[in-house]
């Protein structure tokens, strides 16, 4: 999965990854050079007496420092730059698949995933990235470098390295092996307190309500005791871990001198040649630990890379038709001709033969209890979801034979949960009909009752609004998606449940002037509460999929057992006679 | 080998800030390492040792190549000949530069490499590295024992002061900015602590001990290693420092990034149908552009500090060789202090970058630690009388009475004044008002969340004052609209309202609440775990829960909020008629949204504004035609007409 993606992804670098092979692999070698240079100063030099070669010598180390450097910073510049772009083009190719999902493909990854995907999991590939591409090619050509000057300059002593190169990798794995499961579990018991914490903060009415202030204290001691525990183990095998390293690397330097130098001795190789020895051991063992770390961040990488390949894999289930038909009328007249809607596996489907036409000019409005139906209905509206069986035709077209942006431009949704996007209250408005005029926005602000709070905000339309919209109260959040609808002037409305968090006198005078502010439109309105819908021209009444009712307010009550229910429950008897 | 423990799991750090005061902050953590100051010296003790060997160890090896050259050269020159004479005839000979060098050696002519020697010095340092593993060993060990306990001491005292803080903290503080403190930046300052402090000190001993070695090897070549420290400083500084404000330009560009993709990804469908998804495509390349541009000079010019490192420790190097080279050669030095000396500044070059990482670290940390602290320093709950801590308040009938009371949030902005109210045991008080018109106000004072300014409150005729606030809170039951549930089972949400009940108690309440045939249904039944948003319930279930709890807990008095939204039709149905059970016997107060609540209520109280508007009967109050009747009129007789 990574190999695919980055090599689909890495394609459009190739060069600059060549420039960059060739670099670090100058700059390995000159690295490697070094010690050879310093093996002929002393064996050729020193042991000679001879100055003068020690210092012509001494130059051309010099010169090769230099070039090693550069090397390294135009290696670590392309890096970089490739790492760092590659990551930015993936995002950037995530975000836009994204954008062409339907409701469906969004609800099979759930949004926080997605969010996840789109962030931390591509830089976790961005990070793998920088460090493969400087460590992943350094290392191998410095271990086997390394192993190559070795054995040149000592065939016999390295077989030193047989031993101690494993050693090192066996003592690198084992710390992983049995550090990587306790980082696992340090996370979750670091999780488990901060979750403690976080219900301490947000229950804490309930808490001292309850007076329940000591169980709480222990529920903290106890995760913080394990977090502890735990803690303690990790970081103790990382106190075993350094200086387990750090004792094979020197104690092999030791060997080396111990078997080497009986070697030099007995005159089978030249003592300058056991500096450059050490030096080249160090550097062999070094590599194997640089092949371990980015080892160590390849399972995640990997892991992350098959999430964004699944997003980036995903074909949208609902597409533009290739020969789009643009309705030539937009009254926003909608109807539903023998809908049947099931989730894909679902035995029972969740709208069944649905039939019915919502006409220009009037409000529709769609009650019944949760499961019912309501706002997967709203949603074949817009084509969220498409239908299994029938057709929904709006302005005189399928939905499934216009282009999708043209059945949304004739669209203006409310949803249930009000949410605003991050700017300013003007920009959230506008965003539906970004040209929009000052004028327009208030009257829109007007008609859903939002214009005392907003020209009570700071900087009026240009007050600031987070994201989500959490720095206005939900009451305020949904006013302003009403508005925002509005200043889109589309033909159909489609409010969702979305008066809720009004209180009823506020509910009552947005629909009284909702009722002049959409004249032209088709407003369909999902309710739980009946006094928001009891003055609709027409009520659908939906139980478990079907519709059981259709009418009038007083109709309803006269000819629907269901809709009776519903309104002695909220209203009281003496309000359904 | 910045690989420390927390090193994968930052995956580049948190975003680095600075701290405002860091003499204060820093005294203020050596404060809370006081305790452990036996320890700490203990940890300092053992790795002054430890770095003592590790720096030991090349001195030691130099001297077996030294054992090895002086064997080698000795073999060369004749047997049986003194040193003085083998340096003479060398002279005659005309190789006066070798015989200069062995002037500065230690042989014997015509005796070979001595490999018993050999093998001492080699034992010796085969002991030092040993010892030397061995004590850094046992200071790790010491340092991760420390700071854990430092640490879960502070989380600790985070912890008892979250419930300690009054409820105006909680109110006037955004919960987010809390959290990350409590959390957030505790794990910020723990890996900051559990990293830094170790490697720290390992950094600076060993840069401490490298240089001594170097003096005392050779004060000529150590000088000229010590011109390149603060070159090796003044560099990694240089470059640190810029990539500093580059990784924060990354960080800042992430989280605005992250937030285009969190709100996108939010409102999809909205996008969508607004006709918005090329714009959001074209912002979310604009802002893609710029993470790319910071995080590739960041990573750029963290990156360089690495080469050019490597760039003043390769000069070095040379430097040595031809210095070294020449000292030789001319018998002022050995050659076994020259291999060591290369050691050596490979050794300290090192330590020094790992310093310069660990200032971002640090710095970060010292700002996380900042923010625990002045969390720490808030303003906490006036204690409860001493004598009062002591003794279970007995539960009496349950009257309430409020007693000329004054209250504000702001002490410019008077909200309530002089507000009386008698409530007999049983009666039910109605808090009604427009939305955010204030209702809660109210609740704070009567399970004393909020302390009033003037007056008083009595329950059962015992001045609130008199009783600790766990015992005015013990009398009451609350259900309210925010339906918080904790990770843990169904079971366990429940028994909240009253530890230690049986689990025949917690499903009479759960029948009681109409949520025990819903409960059944499940899988796991009342073992069915929550988690933390309760996400698998829907909010009407929620409610019946904590009405369900309220049961359980039993209380004289009541406190319940009748507002549900996103409810469907029956559920509604079955919180209404728990919640008319609940109220049964008890004194209640209400934030009365039905008609049939409002009508019955012996007191209802109508808010506006923050403000206590209206006070009386259903029946006096129409009369009056106040706030109450238009508020009555617009909502209520709608529904009814």
């Amino acid at each position: 999965m990574l190999v695919r993606l980055l090599r689909r992804y890495l394609r459009p670098y190739r060069r600059q990854i060549a420039f960059l092979i060739v670099l670090l692999v100058a700059q390995t070698v000159g690295n490697l050079y070094l010690p050879n240079l310093n093996a002929d100063i002393i064996n050729n030099g020193v042991i000679k007496g001879n100055l003068h070669y020690i210092l012509s010598t001494g130059e051309v180390m010099l010169a090769f420092t230099v070039v090693v450097s550069v090397c390294a910073v135009i290696a670590v510049y392309w890096a970089s730059r490739v790492a760092m772009g590659a990551g930015a083009d993936i995002r950037e190719a995530v975000f836009t698949r994204v954008q062409a999902f339907s409701t469906r493909d969004m609800n099979k990854f759930g949004t926080a995933s997605l969010i996840t995907r789109n962030t931390n999991d591509i830089q976790q590939i961005q990070l793998f990235l920088q460090m493969a591409l400087t460590m992943m090619v350094i290392a191998p050509i410095m271990c086997v470098g390394g192993i190559i000057l070795a054995i040149h300059e000592g065939a016999q002593l390295s077989t030193l390295l047989l031993v101690a190169v494993p050693l090192m990798a066996i003592v690198i794995g084992t710390v992983m092996v049995k550090v990587i499961p306790q980082f696992r579990s340090m996370q979750v018991k670091i999780d488990r307190i901060n979750e403690v914490l976080r219900e301490q903060i947000t229950g804490v009415r309930v808490i001292r309500a309850f007076v329940r202030n000591n169980s709480e204290a222990e529920r903290f001691a106890v995760a913080n005791a394990d977090l502890t525990g735990t803690a303690l183990r990790v970081n103790r095998v990382f106190a075993l871990a350094l200086p387990a390293m750090m004792m094979i690397l020197n104690l092999s330097s030791v060997a080396v001198l111990w078997f080497g130098g009986r070697l030099v001795s007995e005159g089978s190789m030249p003592i300058g040649n056991l500096t450059a020895f050490l030096t080249y051991i160090l550097q062999i063992l070094l590599s194997v630990m640089m092949a371990v770390m980015v080892a160590i961040l390849l399972p995640r990488a990997a892991a992350s890379a098959e999430r964004v390949e699944q997003v980036l894999d995903t074909v949208p289930v609902v597409a533009d038709p290739e020969h789009p038909i643009n309705p030539t009328l937009r009254s926003g007249l909608v109807s539903f001709e023998h809908v049947t809607f099931s989730y894909p596996g679902s035995e029972r489907p969740v709208l069944e033969d649905l039939t019915f036409t919502l006409e220009p000019g009037q409000t529709s409005a769609i009650i019944g209890g949760t499961g019912s139906g309501k706002t997967t209905l709203l949603n074949l509206i817009p084509r969220f979801f498409d239908a299994t069986s029938g057709a929904i035709v709006v302005n005189g077209v399928d939905v499934r034979d216009q282009r999708q942006e043209t059945l949304w431009a004739s669209i203006g949704l409310v949803p249930q949960a009000a949410y605003l996007f991050t700017g300013t209250v003007g920009s959230n408005l506008r965003f539906g009909r970004p040209d929009a005029t000052d004028e327009q926005l208030w009257r829109a602000l007007e008609i859903a009752q939002a214009s005392d709070f907003v020209s009570a905000m700071s900087g009026m339309l240009e007050a600031p609004i987070d994201q989500g919209g959490t720095n206005v109260s939900g009451g305020q959040r949904q006013r302003l998606s009403i508005a925002r609808a509005l200043v889109k002037a589309p033909s159909v409305y489609l409010f969702d449940d979305c008066f809720s968090a009004l209180d009823a006198a506020t509910d009552a005078r947005l629909r009284a002037a909702l009722k002049s502010g959409t004249q032209d439109a088709s407003v369909v309105i999902v309710a739980q509460r009946v006094s928001t819908i009891m003055h609709a021209e027409r009520i659908i009444v939906l139980d478990d999929g079907r519709v059981v009712g259709m009418g009038s307010h007083n109709e309803l009550l006269e000819n629907c057992e269901p809709y009776h229910e519903i309104v002695v429950s909220q209203l009281g008897e003496d309000a359904a006679i | 080998m910045s690989m420390g423990p927390m090193g994968a799991m930052r995956g580049g750090g948190v975003p680095p800030q600075k701290s405002k005061d860091l003499r204060a902050t820093l005294h203020r953590l050596l404060e809370r390492l006081r305790p452990e100051r036996t320890k700490l010296a203990m940890a300092i003790g053992l790795g002054v040792t430890s770095v003592a060997f590790m720096v030991s160890g090349p001195e030691i090896l130099g001297n077996a190549t030294n054992v090895l050259f002086d064997g080698l050269i000795g073999a060369r020159l004749k047997p049986g000949t003194t040193k003085a004479q083998a340096i003479a005839m060398l002279r005659r000979e005309g190789h006066s530069q070798i015989a200069s060098m062995i002037g500065g050696m230690k042989l014997t002519p015509g005796i070979g490499v001595n490999i018993d020697d050999l093998g001492l010095v080699l034992g010796l340092a085969a002991l030092v590295y040993l010892l030397g593993a061995a004590f850094s060993y046992f200071q790790g060990f010491t340092m991760a024992g420390l700071t854990q306990r430092v640490m879960s001491g502070l989380r600790r005292d985070v912890e008892a002061k979250l419930s300690r803080l009054p409820l105006r903290y909680f109110d006037s503080h955004p919960h987010g900015d809390v959290l990350s403190r409590v959390t957030n930046d505790i794990d910020n300052l723990t890996t900051t602590i559990q990293q830094g402090l170790s490697q720290l000190l390992t950094s600076v001993l060993t840069i401490v001990g490298v240089m001594g070695m170097m003096f005392w090897i050779s004060p000529l070549l150590a000088a000229v290693c010590i011109v390149t420290i603060p070159l090796a400083i003044v560099v990694t500084l240089f470059i640190a420092r810029r990539s500093q404000v580059q990784f924060t330009a990354q960080w800042s560009q992430t989280g605005a990034l992250n937030g285009l993709v969190e709100e996108t990804h939010t409102g999809h469908e909205l996008v969508q149908v607004f006709g918005r998804g090329e714009a959001t495509i074209d912002e979310f390349g604009r802002q893609n552009k710029r993470l790319y541009d910071a995080s590739f000079k960041a990573q750029f010019l963290s990156g360089i500090i690495q080469p050019s490192m490597q760039f003043i420790a390769n000069i070095n190097y040379v430097t040595i060789a031809v210095l070294g080279g020449y000292r030789v050669a001319s018998g002022l030095l050995s050659l076994g202090a020259v291999t060591a000396f290369i050691q050596y500044s490979r050794q300290f070059t090192m330590p020094i970058t790992q310093i310069a990482s660990q200032m971002n670290m640090l710095q970060s940390g010292f700002a996380s630690a900042e923010r625990v602290f002045e969390f720490l320093d808030a303003d906490e709950e006036t204690p409860n009388l001493p004598a009062l801590e002591a003794g279970p308040y007995t539960h009496g009938p349950g009257a309430v009475t409020l007693d000329h009371v004054f209250f504000s949030y702001e002490p410019d902005e008077p909200l309530i004044e002089d507000f009386t109210l008698d409530v007999a045991p049983g009666q039910t008080v109605a808090i009604v008002g427009p939305t955010g018109a204030g209702k809660t106000t109210i609740v704070n004072l009567l399970v004393r969340f909020y302390e009033i300014n003037r007056g008083r409150i009595l329950l059962n005729g015992v001045d609130y004052r008199e009783l600790s606030r766990d015992e005015v809170r013990s009398a009451f039951a609350m259900v309210l609209q925010d339906t918080w549930m904790f990770a843990g089972t169904i079971h366990d949400n429940i028994a909240y309202g009253r530890p230690g009940a049986s689990d025949a108690e917690v499903v009479d309440a759960a029948k009681a609440a109409h949520v025990d045939g819903f409960v059944r249904t499940l899988p796991e039944g009342y073992a069915t775990v929550l988690d933390e948003d309760a996400s698998n319930l829907s909010s009407g279930q929620k409610q019946l829960l904590t009405i369900a709890r309220a049961f359980l807990a039993n209380q004289s008095i009541l406190i319940l909020d009748e507002a549900t939204s996103n409810v469907d039709t029956r559920t509604e149905v079955l919180i209404q008629e728990a919640m008319a059970r609940l109220r049964e016997g008890r004194t209640s107060f209400v934030i009365a949204h039905r008609l049939s609540t409002i009508r019955e209520a012996n007191t209802i109280i109508v808010m506006d504004h923050g403000k206590i508007v209206e006070q009386g009967s259903h029946a006096t109050l129409m009369q009056n035609r106040g706030l109450y009747y238009s508020l009555y009129q617009s909502q209520f007789t709608e529904a009814t007409t």
